[in-house]
C-alpha cells in the first residue's frame, strides 16, 4: 500500500538483542532518565502563593469603568448588550438628575446594569462595542458559588472602586493593564 | 524475691526493643508514603503535596486521619470474619519479620544499679532467615484472605495472581540465599553481619548475581512495581483491596510500606554489611566513643535502608507493570536457573579453595 506520509516509520520486528532482552541494561537507562528528571525545573507552582502571570488578552470579569473624577461612563447606550452574543447583559437607563453630576459622566446613566456570569462566555466584545470606555474584562475569574443567583453580577458588583476615594482598591482592581480612565 | 525463674529484666528490656521497633517501623511506614508521593512527584517534575505543615511533612497524619475518618464498608456477600481478618494478618506477618534483624551492636548498660549488655536485636536466633522466609510467605495469606473473602472477582483474579507470585518469587528468592549461606556458614542474622564487618567486605561484592536475584524477587514479595499485580490499579481496580475502605485498607497500605522497610533492613544485613559503618573498623571505634558506636551503627543501617526505600521507589516510578505471563517467564524461567548456576557456582569455588586453589 502507498504510504500517505512521508513521515510513515516501518514497524521495526527484529528479535530483541541479547542486552535488551536482558532488560536490565534498558531499566538501568530508564531509571538515569527518570533521575535526570529529579533535578529538572518542576512545571507545577505552589498555586494560592504563587500564581502564573495572565496572557495579556486574558479576558476575565467585567468591570464597569469610572473616569479620572470617580463618574460613571456608562450612558446606557446599550450598544454591549446587542453585542454580546450570548445575551448576558441588561440595562436600563435613567436620567441624570442636577445634583448627581459627580457621579455619572453623562446625562444618561445605567441604573440598573446586570451581566449574567453564567451566560457570559467572556468574548470581549462588550468591550470592543462600548463607545465609551465603560466597560472592560479584567484579569479576575469567576468565583465559585452556591447559588445560581449570586453569578448574576449587578452594578455594586461590576463597579470599579472610586479612584478619588479609594485610589488603593481601584488600582487593585485595575490590575495590571492600562485602562483608560 | 523472685517471683519466678525469670529473667525479668531481659524481658522487659526485651519488650522496650519491641515497642521501639513497632513504633519506629510504623513511623518509617507513614513518612514512606510522604516520600513515595514526594519522590514520585519530583520524578514527574512536579511538587508533591506541600500543604500540610513545611514541605507537607504532617501530610502522612493528615492522610491517616482521612482513612480513620472514612465510612466502614463490609460488603453483604463477604465473609465477614475473613474479611476482617485479611488486614489484620497482613499487618501482623509485616510487623512480625522485624525481630530478628540486628539493628546495631550491643550496648553496654550500666545505670539503675544494673550492668547488662543489650542486644539490639529482638530475637538472635539461629535460623533467622528461615524465620524470614517463613513470615513473609505467611504475609501471602493476607492477600489471599482478603481477596477471597471480598467475594468479588477482580479481588480474587488478584489474590490469585498475588499467591502465585508470592510462591514463584519465593523460590528463586531461597535459591539465591543459599549461595549467601554457603559462603557465611550460618543463618545467624547477627553473625552474618559480624562476619562482613571482621572481613571488610560486603556480601554483595561476593554474591553481585544472588544480590539481583534477591532484590527482584524482594520487589516481587513486596507487590512492587514492576510487580505489582495482585493490585494493578487499572486492570483489577486495586485488586485485591478493591472491597476494602477505611483503616482496614490502610492496614493493607501500611503492610505493603512496612515489608518495603523491612525487605530493603534485610538487603541492607545480608548484602551491605547491616549495621557496619564503611570504611571504619568499627571495633576500634567503639573503643573510643563507647555506647555512641551503636547509635552510629543504627544510622549507618538506617542510611542504607533510606537508599533501598528510595530504589523501591525510583523503580516504581520508572518501570510499567509486567503482563502475568512475563511476570512467570521471569521468574520461573530465568531467575530460577540463574539462581541454581550462582548457588553451583558458588559451591564450585568454595570447594575449591578448601582444597587448596589459589585465585
Amino acid at each position: 500500500m502507498e504510504a500517505l506520509t512521508n513521515r510513515v516509520k516501518p514497524v521495526e520486528r527484529k528479535p530483541m538483542t541479547w542486552v535488551e532482552r536482558l532488560y536490565l541494561w534498558n531499566i538501568f537507562k530508564g531509571m538515569l532518565i527518570t533521575f535526570k528528571h529529579i533535578f529538572t525545573k518542576k512545571a507545577t507552582i505552589r498555586y494560592p502563593e504563587q500564581k502564573r502571570a495572565f496572557s495579556p488578552v486574558f479576558r476575565g470579569l467585567h468591570i464597569l469603568n469610572r473616569d479620572e473624577q470617580g463618574r460613571e461612563r456608562c450612558t446606557s447606550c446599550g450598544l454591549c448588550a446587542v453585542a454580546c452574543p450570548a445575551e448576558a447583559i441588561t440595562m436600563e437607563a435613567a436620567e441624570r438628575k442636577p445634583e448627581e453630576i459627580d457621579k455619572y459622566r453623562e446625562e444618561k446613566y445605567a441604573a440598573k446594569y446586570e451581566i449574567n456570569m453564567l451566560r457570559c462566555i467572556f468574548c470581549g466584545l462588550c468591550e470592543e462595542a462600548c463607545p465609551k470606555d465603560a466597560i472592560y474584562l479584567t484579569e479576575t475569574f469567576a468565583p465559585a458559588n452556591f447559588q445560581r443567583q449570586t453569578f448574576i453580577y449587578g452594578k455594586q458588583d461590576l463597579l470599579i472602586p472610586n479612584p478619588v476615594t479609594e485610589p488603593e482598591l481601584y488600582a487593585k482592581a485595575a490590575g495590571g493593564r492600562v485602562i483608560k480612565s | 524475691m523472685t517471683l519466678l525463674a525469670l529473667d525479668w529484666v531481659l524481658l522487659a528490656e526485651k519488650l522496650l526493643l519491641v515497642i521501639v521497633i513497632v513504633s519506629v517501623s510504623l513511623v518509617i511506614a507513614m513518612y514512606e508514603t510522604y516520600a513515595e508521593r514526594k519522590i514520585a512527584a519530583v520524578i514527574q517534575d512536579r511538587i508533591g503535596p506541600d500543604r500540610a505543615g513545611p514541605f507537607g511533612i504532617f501530610q502522612p497524619l493528615a492522610d491517616g486521619l482521612k482513612l480513620f475518618m472514612k465510612e466502614e464498608i463490609i460488603p453483604n456477600t463477604s465473609n465477614k470474619f475473613l474479611f476482617i481478618l485479611g488486614p489484620c494478618l497482613a499487618m501482623t506477618t509485616a510487623m512480625m519479620t522485624s525481630a530478628v534483624i540486628p539493628w546495631g551492636s550491643a550496648i553496654h548498660f550500666t545505670a539503675f544499679g544494673l550492668d547488662r549488655i543489650v542486644n539490639l536485636q529482638v530475637a538472635d536466633i539461629n535460623i533467622g532467615i528461615l524465620y524470614i522466609f517463613g513470615v513473609v510467605s505467611l504475609g501471602v495469606y493476607g492477600i489471599m484472605i482478603g481477596g477471597w473473602s471480598s467475594n468479588n472477582k477482580f479481588s480474587l483474579i488478584a489474590a490469585l495472581r498475588g499467591a502465585s507470585q508470592m510462591i514463584s518469587y519465593e523460590l528463586a528468592m531461597g535459591l539465591s540465599l543459599i549461595a549467601l549461606l554457603m559462603l557465611t556458614g550460618s543463618l545467624r542474622l547477627g553473625e552474618i553481619v559480624q562476619q562482613q564487618m571482621q572481613r571488610g567486605v560486603w556480601n554483595v561484592f561476593y554474591q553481585p548475581l544472588g544480590f539481583l536475584i534477591f532484590i527482584v524477587c524482594a520487589f516481587a514479595e513486596c507487590n512492587r512495581t514492576p510487580f505489582d499485580l495482585p493490585e494493578a490499579e487499572n486492570e483489577l481496580n486495586f485488586g485485591y483491596h478493591q472491597e476494602y475502605s477505611s483503616m482496614k485498607l490502610g492496614f493493607y497500605l501500611f503492610a505493603e510500606y512496612i515489608n518495603m522497610f523491612i525487605s530493603s533492613a534485610i538487603m541492607a544485613t545480608l548484602f551491605f554489611g547491616g549495621y557496619d559503618i564503611p570504611f571504619v573498623n568499627d571495633a576500634a571505634l567503639g573503643q573510643h566513643i563507647g555506647n555512641w558506636l551503636s547509635i552510629l551503627q543504627f544510622a549507618c543501617l538506617f542510611i542504607k535502608i533510606a537508599a533501598f526505600i528510595f530504589l523501591f521507589m525510583w523503580v516504581r516510578w520508572t518501570i510499567p507493570r509486567f503482563r502475568y505471563d512475563q511476570l512467570m517467564n521471569l521468574g520461573w524461567r530465568n531467575l530460577i536457573p540463574l539462581a541454581l548456576a550462582n548457588m553451583v557456582i558458588t559451591g564450585a569455588l568454595i570447594l575449591g579453595k578448601q582444597s587448596g586453589w589459589h585465585f
